[in-house]
Formats: C-alpha cells, sequence, structure tokens
C-alpha cells in the first residue's frame, strides 16, 4: 500500500468577501487521502464541508476565494494553478459529482449532449462515432438500460435517481483518480438512496478510486467510507477512521453528533418513563429500547380516519386532464396523548393526508372523525372551532412564518383571529409561549429573517400552541433542520407533550426520526398505506417488503455502537 | 408541444377579436358624430362627410360596422385613406420599406445588446459593467424623438456622414441611421435584460458542473451561459416589437422615410382620423401576429415545453 | 493526519460549541428595513432623490425659479436670439423665454406623470389581486381583457384616442388615454408575484389557523406580493411623462398653447438646422427629469432584490 498520499490539504482557508470585510468559510483545514480510499467529510450547514471539496478544483460559488493553505494533489500544487492546467485536471484527473441532481444539468441540452462534451473534453475519444459509443458506454453503466434513445432526451425526461446516475457516470467517465461526491444522494428518495451509493461504491472500488463523500449524516458516513473527517464553523473538530470516531468519539462536538444521529440513536425521546436527555455529553446512544408508553391503549381517540381518498385533476399538455389518486382508502387511529408517524417517500401522499385532515383540501370520499365528531358534517362556525383544537407545523421554516409580521404577532395571530383575549392578555400569552418554547422575550419585537431555521421553528410551534390545542399535526417540521437542531426541537417537542398532553401526527420521510418520537407507525406508499402498528414491532419484525426495503434503507441503522 | 401551440392559438382569438372591436369602438361608438370628432379642428364639408358615413356604414348598427370591417379586413380590404387610395395600397408600398428599416433595428439592437449585456453581466461589477448600466439609464431616459433630432443633427446636418432624410426608394444604407436611433432605446433594455440573465444563469449550478467536467470557460460562456440566457430575451422580442412600432412612426417621420411609420405620423399630423384608425389597426393584426411567432419560438427554444413530461 | 489510522482531536478550549443560539443585533431587519438601509448606501438615492425634489419644487412653485411670465413677454424681435441676460437660456421663434417656458412646463409633464400613475396602480393592482388570488374564472376573464388591452401599445392607443377626442385635448384626458392601456403591466407583475406568495406555508398555516380568504389577502398576501409594483410604479411615472411629450411632438397631446415640454420639441424642429439648442434645452429637462425617476426605480428594485441583500 502506498504511503504518499494521493491529496494532501494543508491549513486550508476559504473566504468570501462582504460588504463588511470578509468571511471566513473555512479556517485552517488540514488533511491526506491515500489511493483507492473513500473519507467523508461530516458536518451540519455552515461547516465548510462543502466549501473545502469544492475548492479543491477551485469551483467555490460567486466571489469565494482561497485565502491561504496548499491542496497537493499527485503532488501538484493546484492553489494557484494556471486555469488552462486547472481545465486538464477537473474531469481528467479530479471528478465532481454534485448534489441536487436537477438543477445541476442543463435543462435546454440533450443528456447525450452533456456526457459527450465531457468526454470530448477529457481526451477519451475524439471522432464523432467513438465519442458516441463513449456516450452510450457510460450511460449503460450508469444502470439506465435503453441508453442510446435516452442519449436525445432531455433532463427533465429522467427521474431523480436516473439522473443523478448520470452524473456519476459523468463525474467517472475519465477514470479519474479522485471523485468528490458533494453529498449525492441527499436529493433523493430514501429508498433510492442505497441503491445509488451502492452503484457508486461498486464503480469506484473496481476501478481504485478514491472517493471524497461529503455528507451531513454521519451514520452514512462511517458506513461507506473508512476514514471520517467532523467538520465545524471551518474547523476539523475530529478525524480518523471511521468505527473509531463512532465507538469512541472524543471532542465534545462529535459526541453530540453521535448521540444525536437519528439513525444511531435509537430510543424513544421523553416517553413516560425514560426521560433520557438526548444530548447529554457523556452519553453514547446504546441500544436499549425505552419504556413504552403504555398510557395510549386505554385513551380515547382522538383522531379517527375512515377510507379516506382524495383525486387531482391534474391538466395534461394538450386539452385531457388525467385523474391522479394522491391518497388511496387510508384508515388509521390516534389515541390521545400519543403520538403516530405517518412515514412515506415523496408521492406517498402523507402530506396530502394531513391537509385533508387539516380541512386545506376537501376528501373526494371517506370520513374524517376527531373525537368522534365527523368532521364533513361541520358547519362553519363549527369548523372554526375545531381549528382551535387541532393546529400545524409546516416543514419550511423558511417559508411558514410571514416575512412582514414580527414575531410577537406571528404567535398572537390565531387568538385574534378567534378573538380571544383583549391585547394586554394576549401580550401576556405570548410572553408565556415564548418561554415555553425556550426563546428570548427579546425576540417579540423581531422578525423571521433575523433567526435561524431551528429558531423559527420553534416560533412556529408556539404559534401552534397559542390556542391551547390538544392535537398538533406536524408536517416534516424537522426534515429541513441540522442534525443537532433536530434532537433539541425533538426533545422540545417530547416535552411539550408531557405537559400539555398533546397528541402529535408527526408526517416526515425519516424513519430514523419515527423511531425517536412515535408510539405508531403508518407505512404509506402511492396513497395508501402499506403497514401500521407500534413502532417497535414495525422497526423488529416489519411485515411487508417494502417496509423492510425503507427499513434497509436508512444509512448506518446496522452499525453496531458501544462494544 | 401541440397542445401548448393549440392553446396559444385558440387565446389569442379572443384578443384579436377584442383588440379590433376596441379600437373601432373608441373611434365610431363614442358619442357624437364620429366624422365630424376624427376631423377636429379642421372640420368638414358636408359632401364628404356624407360619402364617409355611408362608407363607413354609420348608418347600421354599431355591431354591423364592426362585423363589415372585420369581414372587410378578410378580404383584404382595409378601409380607404383621406386622399382616397385603399388603404391595402398603401401598405403594400410602404411595409417593404419598414421591414427593411426594422430588420436593421433588431440586428443592431440584438448584437450590440446582447454583446454588451454578456461582457457585462460576465464582468460583474467591473468598469465595463458600471459604464454600460450608466449608459443604458442614458439611454432609456432621453425619448426617442431626441435621440432622432440629436443624431440627425450631429451626424447628418453638422458630420454630414449620412444623410438628413431618406430618399423615396429608401437604400440600405440610407436607413442605418434611423435604424440606430430606431434600436436605441431597445439596444439598453436588451443590456439590461441580457446582463441580469447572464448573471443569474452564471450563479446556477449547472454552470459549476460545466465547469467541473473540464470544460473550457469559452465553451461554458458559449454552449451553457450565453444559450440559456438568451431565453428571456427572446420573450422581450414580442413586448419589443411593441416599442419599435411607435418608434417607427416617430423615426420615419423624423427621418421622413416613406415607410407605414411615416404615412401613420403624417395622418396624426394632418388629423386624418380614418386612416389613423385603419393603419394602428393593422400594426396591431401584426403585432398579435409577431406575439404569437414569439411564444412558438420560445416553445422550440425551451426543450421542456417542446417534449412536455 | 500524517498517518491514515490516526484519531484527530482538536484541541477543546478553542471552539465553544454552541447549539442554535439566539444572535440579535441593535436594529430589527425584514424586507422594508433592510431596503431602506441599503437605499441610503448608495450614492444614486441621493442624487435622484434631490433631483425628484427639486422637479417637484419647480412644478409647484414655478414662481420662485423665474420672475419671466413665459407667455407674456413673446417678443418677435427676439426670435431664436441666444442668451442674454435675465433669460439665461435664449429665445424660441416665437420670441419667448425658453428657461422660463421650461419651468412653468413641468408641471404639466409631472402632473400628467403623477396621474397616470396613480391611475396604473390603482387599476393595475386591482385587476392584478383579485386576479392572481381568486383565480380560476376571474382570472381568465381579467388576464383576456387584460391581454387585450395590452396587446395595442399604448402610445398608439392614446394616439387613437386623442384623435377622437381632439376637441378635449387636457391633462386629464390626455393622462386617462395613456393610462387607460397602461394597466395591464402592472396587472401582470403583482398578479405573478400573487401567483408566487399564494403558495407559501405561512400563507397555508394562516388558512389552517382559520384566517378568513379576504385577511389573508390583505394582510398577508398584498403586503408580500407589493415589492416589485413600486419598482414599476417609478418607472411608469418615468413612461409617461415621455409619452405625453410624444403625444404633443405628434400633435396629438396637449393643445401647443399649452405649456410642455413635449410641444416645445415639436415646435423647435423646424430650426434644427439653425438654432439646434432651441431644441436641446427643453430636451434636457425632460431627460434629467426621467433620469431621475428611473434612476430611483433602479435603487428601488435594487433594495428590495431578495438575491442581493446579505445573507445572515
Amino acid at each position: 500500500m502506498n504511503d504518499i498520499p494521493l491529496l494532501s490539504i494543508r491549513d486550508l482557508e476559504i473566504e468570501f468577501p462582504n460588504q463588511n470585510g470578509a468571511v471566513k468559510a473555512v479556517a485552517g483545514v488540514s488533511f491526506d487521502l491515500y489511493e483507492g480510499q473513500t473519507l467523508a467529510i461530516v458536518g451540519e450547514s455552515g461547516s465548510g464541508k462543502s466549501t473545502t471539496a469544492h475548492a479543491i478544483i477551485n469551483l467555490l460559488p460567486g466571489n469565494g476565494r482561497i485565502a491561504g493553505g496548499s491542496v497537493t494533489f499527485s503532488g501538484r500544487e493546484l492553489v494557484g494553478l494556471d486555469p488552462r492546467e486547472l481545465e486538464k485536471v477537473r474531469g481528467q484527473e479530479i471528478g465532481f459529482v454534485p448534489q441536487d441532481p436537477m438543477s445541476n444539468l442543463n435543462p435546454v441540452w440533450s443528456v447525450g449532449f452533456q456526457v459527450e462534451e465531457a468526454i470530448r473534453a477529457n481526451g477519451i475519444a475524439t471522432d464523432k462515432k467513438a465519442v458516441r459509443a463513449a456516450a452510450i458506454d457510460v450511460l449503460q453503466k450508469a444502470g439506465l438500460s435503453d441508453a442510446e434513445r435516452r442519449l436525445k432526451q432531455f433532463p427533465h425526461q429522467f427521474s431523480g435517481g436516473m439522473r443523478q446516475r448520470v452524473l456519476i457516470g459523468i463525474g467517472l467517465a475519465a477514470q479519474p483518480k479522485l471523485l468528490i461526491a458533494d453529498e449525492p444522494t441527499s436529493a433523493l428518495d430514501v429508498t433510492v438512496q442505497r441503491g445509488i451509493l451502492d452503484h457508486l461504491e461498486g464503480l469506484t472500488k473496481d476501478s481504485g478510486t478514491s472517493v471524497i463523500l461529503i455528507t451531513h449524516d454521519l451514520g452514512l458516513a462511517v458506513e461507506r467510507a473508512e476514514s471520517v473527517v467532523v467538520m465545524y464553523r471551518g474547523k476539523i473538530v475530529e478525524s480518523g477512521p471511521s468505527l473509531e470516531i463512532l465507538q469512541n468519539p472524543q471532542h465534545p462536538y462529535t459526541k453530540r453528533l453521535v448521540a444525536a444521529a437519528p439513525s444511531l440513536a435509537s430510543r424513544r425521546l421523553g416517553a413516560s418513563g425514560s426521560t433520557a436527555k438526548l444530548v447529554d455529553t457523556d452519553l453514547v446512544a446504546s441500544g436499549q429500547p425505552a419504556a413504552e408508553a403504555g398510557a395510549e391503549s386505554s385513551s380515547p381517540v382522538a383522531i379517527s380516519v375512515q377510507n379516506l381518498s382524495k383525486t387531482f385533476s391534474i391538466r395534461g399538455s394538450g386539452f385531457k386532464s388525467t385523474q391522479f389518486t394522491a391518497v388511496n382508502d387510508v384508515s388509521f387511529e390516534i389515541h390521545r396523548g400519543s403520538t403516530t408517524a405517518l412515514v412515506g417517500e415523496s408521492g406517498s401522499g402523507k402530506s396530502t393526508v394531513a391537509k385533508l385532515l387539516m380541512g386545506l383540501e376537501s376528501p373526494s370520499a371517506g370520513q374524517i372523525n376527531i373525537d368522534g365528531r365527523d368532521v364533513g358534517k361541520l358547519n362553519k362556525h363549527q369548523m372554526l372551532a375545531l381549528r382551535r383544537r387541532m393546529q400545524p407545523v409546516f416543514q419550511d421554516p423558511y417559508g411558514s412564518l410571514d416575512p412582514l409580521y414580527n414575531i410577537a404577532n406571528t404567535i398572537a395571530e390565531p387568538m385574534v383571529t378567534h378573538k380571544v383575549g383583549d391585547r394586554s392578555t394576549r401580550a401576556e400569552r405570548v410572553r408565556e409561549l415564548l418561554d415555553q418554547v425556550s426563546l428570548p422575550q427579546s425576540i417579540a419585537s423581531r422578525y423571521p429573517s433575523e433567526l435561524s431555521g431551528g429558531q423559527r421553528q420553534r416560533v412556529a410551534i408556539a404559534r401552534a400552541l397559542a390556542l391551547k390545542p390538544d392535537i398538533l399535526i406536524l408536517d416534516e417540521a424537522v426534515s429541513a433542520l441540522d442534525v443537532l437542531v433536530q434532537a433539541q426541537i425533538l426533545e422540545l417537542l417530547a416535552q411539550l407533550q408531557d405537559e400539555l398532553e398533546l397528541t402529535y401526527l408527526f408526517i416526515t420521510h425519516d424513519l430514523a426520526v419515527v423511531r425517536m418520537i412515535a408510539d405508531n407507525v403508518c407505512v404509506m406508499s402511492k396513497g395508501q398505506i402499506v403497514e401500521a402498528g407500534r413502532t417497535s414491532d414495525i422497526f423488529d419484525n416489519p411485515r411487508e417488503e417494502y417496509t423492510r426495503n425503507l427499513l434497509e434503507a436508512i444509512p448506518g441503522a446496522n452499525i453496531k455502537l458501544g462494544v | 408541444m401541440s397542445g401548448y401551440i393549440l392553446r396559444r392559438i385558440l387565446q389569442a382569438i379572443p384578443v384579436f377579436f377584442g383588440t379590433t372591436l376596441l379600437i373601432y369602438f373608441m373611434v365610431f361608438a363614442m358619442p357624437g358624430d364620429p366624422i365630424v370628432a376624427l376631423f377636429g379642428d379642421k372640420g368638414v364639408n358636408p359632401a364628404t362627410a356624407a360619402i364617409l358615413r355611408h362608407q363607413y356604414h354609420l348608418d347600421q348598427p354599431f355591431i354591423m360596422q364592426y362585423l363589415i370591417y372585420i369581414g372587410g379586413i378578410f378580404h383584404g380590404d382595409f378601409g380607404t385613406s383621406f386622399s382616397g387610395q385603399p388603404v391595402g395600397n398603401i401598405l403594400a408600398q410602404t411595409f417593404p420599406v419598414t421591414i427593411r428599416l426594422s430588420m436593421i433595428a433588431v440586428v443592431v439592437e440584438m448584437v450590440v445588446g446582447i454583446g454588451v449585456g454578456l461582457v457585462a453581466g460576465l464582468r460583474k461589477g467591473k468598469w465595463f459593467d458600471a459604464t454600460s448600466l450608466a449608459g443604458s439609464l442614458l439611454l432609456i431616459s432621453v425619448p426617442i424623438f431626441v435621440i432622432g433630432f440629436v443624431l440627425q443633427y450631429i451626424f447628418a446636418i453638422k458630420l454630414g456622414w449620412a444623410k438628413a432624410t431618406v430618399s423615396g426608394d429608401a437604400p440600405l444604407n440610407e436607413l442605418i441611421l434611423p435604424g440606430i436611433v430606431l434600436a436605441s432605446i431597445s439596444i439598453a433594455y436588451i443590456v439590461r435584460l441580457t446582463r441580469a440573465s447572464v448573471i443569474e444563469t452564471a450563479g446556477q449550478d449547472f454552470v459549476r458542473t460545466a465547469y467541473s467536467k473540464g470544460l473550457s470557460r469559452s465553451r461554458v460562456v458559449r454552449v451553457h451561459i450565453l444559450r440559456n440566457s438568451l431565453i428571456p430575451v427572446v420573450t422581450y422580442l414580442s413586448i419589443d416589437f411593441g416599442v419599435l412600432l411607435v418608434g417607427a412612426t416617430v423615426t420615419e417621420g423624423i427621418f421622413n422615410v416613406p415607410g407605414v411609420g411615416r404615412t401613420l405620423y403624417q395622418a396624426i399630423i394632418r388629423g386624418e382620423g380614418p386612416t389613423v384608425v385603419s393603419f394602428v389597426t393593422v400594426m396591431v393584426l401584426i403585432y398579435l401576429a409577431v406575439n404569437l411567432l414569439t411564444d412558438l419560438l420560445y416553445a422550440a427554444l425551451d426543450p421542456r415545453i417542446r417534449y412536455g413530461k | 493526519m500524517a498517518n491514515r489510522n490516526e484519531h484527530f482531536v482538536a484541541d477543546f478550549s478553542e471552539s465553544v460549541v454552541e447549539i442554535d443560539a439566539v444572535r440579535i443585533d441593535d436594529r430589527p431587519s425584514n424586507l422594508w428595513y433592510d431596503a431602506w438601509r441599503d437605499a441610503r448606501k448608495r450614492p444614486m438615492f441621493y442624487i435622484s432623490g434631490v433631483l425628484i425634489v427639486l422637479v417637484a419644487l419647480v412644478a409647484l412653485f414655478p414662481g420662485l425659479f423665474t420672475q419671466v411670465a413665459p407667455n407674456n413677454n413673446c417678443q418677435l424681435a427676439n426670435s431664436s436670439a441666444g442668451p442674454v441676460l435675465g433669460h439665461p437660456l435664449g429665445f424660441t421663434r416665437q420670441g419667448c423665454d425658453i428657461y422660463s417656458r421650461i419651468i412653468y412646463g413641468t408641471s404639466t409633464s409631472l402632473s400628467v406623470g403623477l396621474i397616470v400613475t396613480v391611475m396604473t396602480t390603482l387599476m393595475g393592482v386591482l385587476a392584478g389581486a383579485v386576479a392572481g388570488f381568486y383565480g380560476k374564472w376571474v382570472d381568465a376573464v381579467i388576464s383576456r381583457i387584460g391581454d387585450i388591452f395590452f396587446s395595442i401599445p399604448y402610445i398608439l392607443a392614446a394616439v387613437v384616442i386623442m384623435s377622437v377626442f381632439s376637441q378635449y385635448r387636457n391633462v386629464w384626458v390626455i393622462s386617462a388615454a395613456i393610462g387607460i392601456f397602461a394597466w395591464p403591466s402592472t396587472a401582470r407583475v403583482l398578479r405573478a408575484e400573487i401567483l408566487r406568495v399564494k403558495n407559501s406555508d405561512f400563507v397555508m398555516a394562516s388558512t389552517a389557523i382559520g384566517v378568513s380568504r379576504f385577511t389573508i389577502l390583505m394582510r398577508h398576501v398584498l403586503p408580500n406580493s407589493v415589492a416589485p409594483v413600486i419598482v414599476i410604479t417609478t418607472i411608469s411615472l418615468a413612461a409617461a411623462i415621455v409619452a405625453e411629450a410624444t403625444l404633443s411632438f405628434l400633435g396629438v397631446g396637449l393643445p401647443s398653447t399649452t405649456m410642455s415640454w413635449g410641444n416645445d420639441i415639436s415646435q423647435a424642429q423646424v430650426d434644427l438646422r439653425t438654432s439646434p439648442m432651441i431644441l436641446v434645452w427643453p430636451s434636457l429637462a425632460l431627460s434629467i427629469t426621467v433620469l431621475a425617476f428611473i434612476m430611483m426605480g433602479e435603487v428601488v428594485r435594487d433594495a428590495l432584490d431578495p438575491k442581493a441583500r446579505s445573507s445572515r
């Protein structure tokens, strides 16, 4: 085994100049990569992981620039290299696979065109026939059957997974020595992710390509890479062999990451009984199952859904419209005080179920009962009264708060709408709510753009609690948050559920998060419920194949922690 | 794609009828005697008025008048001008000249506008960018007739590089100065639009991916940035045509170009109402047709529309 | 790491691990506050601001700027004469003082601009908001009507209207003639913005809370959609001023007795070869005024641009 590193980064510094000086995105990063090695860079948003990787081939966005340090590749210094030389390095010696398959292919050129230009630029073939043959070869290796026809098609005619395979194919087309994969599967469905990563692993192991894998998912990093580098705020806080980092983290940040990673931390949070706090620094997630929330089977049914269906008319490109069934004969029950998770990939219909429950869409068939009353038979006043008891929290913290309403007005809006209290009682309640979600009073006069994602989500929760509802519908409420922030919010939700006896319907695509927060699970696929039951049952003994696939797709789920 | 085309054509039909009806309505359905109103200050002698009244079927209900008029259009009969010549004939004579003038304008504005906009966008924040932005602001602020007069004065009267007024058969070289004047306002808009489009496209993910493939900068700019930036510019062309129509009227007036615009200009100045109506109607119809064509062109350029899902 | 199997740990004391700390600085920040702060940093804001104030003053108080009454002192003896003490810009063909004509013409042009802008903004906002928010057939009808009016370039339409209404050539009629065909642009812009905002999560959240449709439109959707309309308003003011001048130039604008820059330019073209400055001065006044509004529009557009704001 060669002991001279293929890639050697020393004291790399990257900054982005702005009006007030410069923001340092990467502040002194050093690591080595050897031939045939797969290394993962793990971090949350703002850690500098992507910036570091992009800087290797100088793909920094906008006005970013390398302010110091060196990047040595195959003995050659890449920082400050002549742009034309760098062009030769890109593609031929260092390949790149980007994150989002939709935005990374030019929509106006055919896929074949974009593959062929990579082939020609890297000297793999020159005359027209050879280039074409090479392009077909790339597509075939990417797993696309029917490659010749596919060449003429456009990116929007491919599915997300196929597009990503094409991008991987392009990245590896010239058989580079190093491949930089920037969160290659984050934008894809869970079941597709595993396939893509397996495919990538296969290709790179075959050719002995070194890989730098960038990810925010620690479980994924440990599963796919031999070495891990953990970054926080532009610096490396810990690095080493993956399993070692996972089983024996030393730095406080790494310890928190390990404890909070949903795929690895497999316990139910805050159930009546075990109140183990998540971000306890000397706790490494063990495999202990949580005490079951025993109260639920005897508590009354809060929400009952029977044979619910929803069909949309979609206008086609001509004049006909097609019928699309988003929700197909769905039935489930949620008992008061418990958390039921509705899990599914994109297109499964889970969000539509949420909207139907909240009255944002009307069902095509079926019945929704809240506390025994049929929602479909309510008049306007009764519907309004019902809304007081059931409130939503949405996914996108950057979109669910009106940018022009200050925080106090946002939280108070439900009270104003339902004419609850007067100005001073409402102000008092706002203060109370801010305390409940652990936000400082000073933000009441501020605006959403001044807060972070996690803080905005807390505001959304405060708003949802304003009228003292019994039921919260959380539609992907933590999916857009960083891992540690996500853990904090889940903690908060568990705590609130205990204090206020809330019932949760938790909608998510992330099975690993389900394990942490849900008593019961309904697995949805293509508008139908595939399997339902208690969380522990589903996870330990999945009956349906789809559920099994979903479970297996969780990155790092099979890694044993501890000794 | 065919669905898109069909939809666009179907949308154009009510607009066609609505627009022509509106123009007709504005002129002939107003209270009072439209003939007298059309001739305004000039006054009109009763005999002429009677002939015109009969000609415009003013003795019939308004809708009948309109339908007769529309029917006439489909037969190529666009009415008669004040001088007695059928508008159709006048159009046949003057149209080719205006087309030549417009072509020059379009070529100039495309080449200069896109070229400057591209460079400005690629070098955002540098002196070329700042200068071109300032220049475009100035160009937009000065009304076209002022530009016309100023350029006429400088280049024709003072420097003698071009003729101040264009001769009867309007050869191409004499149309260059008026063409530039006609293009001037559009150049400014195209520069700004291209610049904004280039800046936005250059920041897109697929451009970064293109560089990561090892493509040279010139290829990335040509094949990815420029190609994608052109789509909004093409969309602008349809609005631009409206600007050109108005501009042609003024420009041909200033430089005495024997085109459609000048005829309209003279008709306006002389207060020949019926001629004005006929010409404006024709111009609007052409504008609608150009809009439709531009939409089709846009669909051709964007595969997402061409090949649907 | 020097060795591929080494387990490296950074110094603890260096990095403090805070999760999601609340960082508030002293000034509140939302779209409008930020835009205001942004605008104030740009020199173009001050230049255009000063010019606009100046033009407004001239329009409102012309007597402050010139002692000479514009039409009273026209003496043919002074025809096309050059600048002289007390008459800094010289004389027109009729012997009227150019400078004072320009001063008194300001209010005409500005009036037309203002009336047109108010008209188009009100009509455009109403049409765009209703079409965008309530959708379906209301949208279809309003959009088709807008298309019809949009299909006639507004100057041509104004020409037709003014040809018909040749007996009623005053500021109000001209403004109406221009405005009636200019509102679709504003409507389209607002409609597009409303369509975008309508699907935001915060609108969904307010609906789920139980806020009525109308309240959502007025309190949530409209305020968040208004920004592009403001940009268009400044530009349309400039365009309206130019339109009036163009109409006057074509002879279908204000009557030749009314003082307007367009009329001055139109009357001056006869003397272009001999006394070009008679044309240049009113053109300059026109261009500077228009430039001021367009520059302000630029500043406002950049200030309100969400992409250009520095991220936190």
